[in-house]
């Protein structure tokens, strides 16, 4: 088991948390006493990404795009402007491009310089996608890391890995799986997952 | 120039290791931090640039000894402090910081939610076409 909080490299740091904790809290007590920032504002921000900037909003726009043709046409042909349709956008979500998964083509997203990421519909990112592990490994051994995720794929499926940065997020359109005909919009946006949205999973 | 941030095909990281149901943070200081991330740059001028310019400014081995929000912590400390802030004005001249980034915004410390997410950000481009 990997240590909770592990370091680019993984390293254990458990025991400068409390270091950690206090040089933070010190940090924002200068701030608010200068008067810069509030500390209502900071409880605001972090109940939005535990709560309302994640995963489930992607999980809308796939299932939107797996129902509507004509919208899955418009996100892979202007991302940002189709998932604003469904009130998601902004911050680290100001250009975003959808890539398509096929039975032919499979996608995988990474930022090998930091943690680039699509903020508004995938919320942040988890602590492996900004680990020099996955950083480094998956733009040169994709399959190896896939399969480390337990997605093997045959090799007859072509792998395309995405190198996000600041200024263009990506984000994966998976296949629908098969046998969900019938079910609708919102059955549909509760098979998506996170890791099928990032490339490191099917659906 | 490269530098220990780009890591794209380096060797020796080993295997990727997922957790299980991550949580979003992992500690109630990184909750902190992150939000205090996100709300100074309303009154200290700086940009997701400079803060990634901060973390990739550091020496190789201790970036490589850091943790994702240990870094951010590393980058808003010098950040406000070149910033300007007023109880610790820095070297540079109120001019030169306004350069820095130069959409700096008024101080507003009561910034609503709405008006923090939707804030741009520096240098905002268009989005390449796919190649086919």
């Amino acid at each position: 088991m990997v240590g909770r909080r592990s370091s680019l490299t993984d390293h254990d740091h458990d025991a400068e948390e409390k270091g950690l904790a206090l040089r933070v809290k010190a940090l924002e007590e200068l701030l608010v006493e200068q008067g810069l920032v509030d500390p209502a504002a900071l409880d605001r921000i972090v109940e939005a990404y535990e709560t309302r900037i994640g995963p489930r909003n992607g999980a809308r726009v796939v299932a939107r795009a797996w129902i509507d043709p004509a919208y899955r046409e418009r996100l892979l042909t202007n991302a940002t402007a189709a998932i604003g349709e469904l009130g998601y956008g902004g911050l680290q979500g100001e250009n975003m491009v959808v890539v398509e998964n096929t039975p032919k083509r499979h996608n995988v997203l990474v930022c090998t310089l930091c943690s680039c990421y699509p903020w508004p519909v995938l919320g942040l990112p988890p602590v492996w996608y900004k680990s020099a592990a996955y950083r480094s490994r998956v733009v040169k051994d994709p399959r190896g890391v896939l399969a480390e995720f337990g997605l093997s794929l045959p090799t007859d499926i072509e792998v395309r890995v995405w190198d996000s940065s600041a200024e263009l997020r990506y984000m994966v359109l998976p296949l629908r799986p098969p046998g969900t005909d019938d079910l609708r919009e919102d059955r549909l946006a509760g098979l998506v997952t996170r890791d099928g949205m990032i490339g490191t999973a099917l659906v | 120039m490269n530098g220990i941030h780009d890591m794209g095909g380096m060797d020796g990281f080993g295997p990727v290791r997922p957790e299980a149901n991550e949580p979003v943070f992992h500690a109630a200081w990184e909750r902190r931090l992150f939000a205090l991330s996100q709300a100074v740059p309303f009154a200290v001028p700086y940009g997701d640039d400079h803060l990634r310019r901060e973390i990739e400014r550091l020496p190789p081995a201790e970036y490589l000894g850091l943790s994702y929000y240990e870094a951010w912590l590393h980058a808003i400390r010098s950040l406000t402090r070149l910033g300007c802030t007023p109880s610790d004005p820095c070297s540079r001249s109120a001019a030169s910081c306004r350069a820095v980034r130069p959409r700096a915004s008024r101080p507003n410390r009561r910034s609503p939610p709405a008006m923090w997410m939707r804030r741009s950000r520096p240098a905002p481009r268009r989005a390449s076409p796919m190649p086919a």
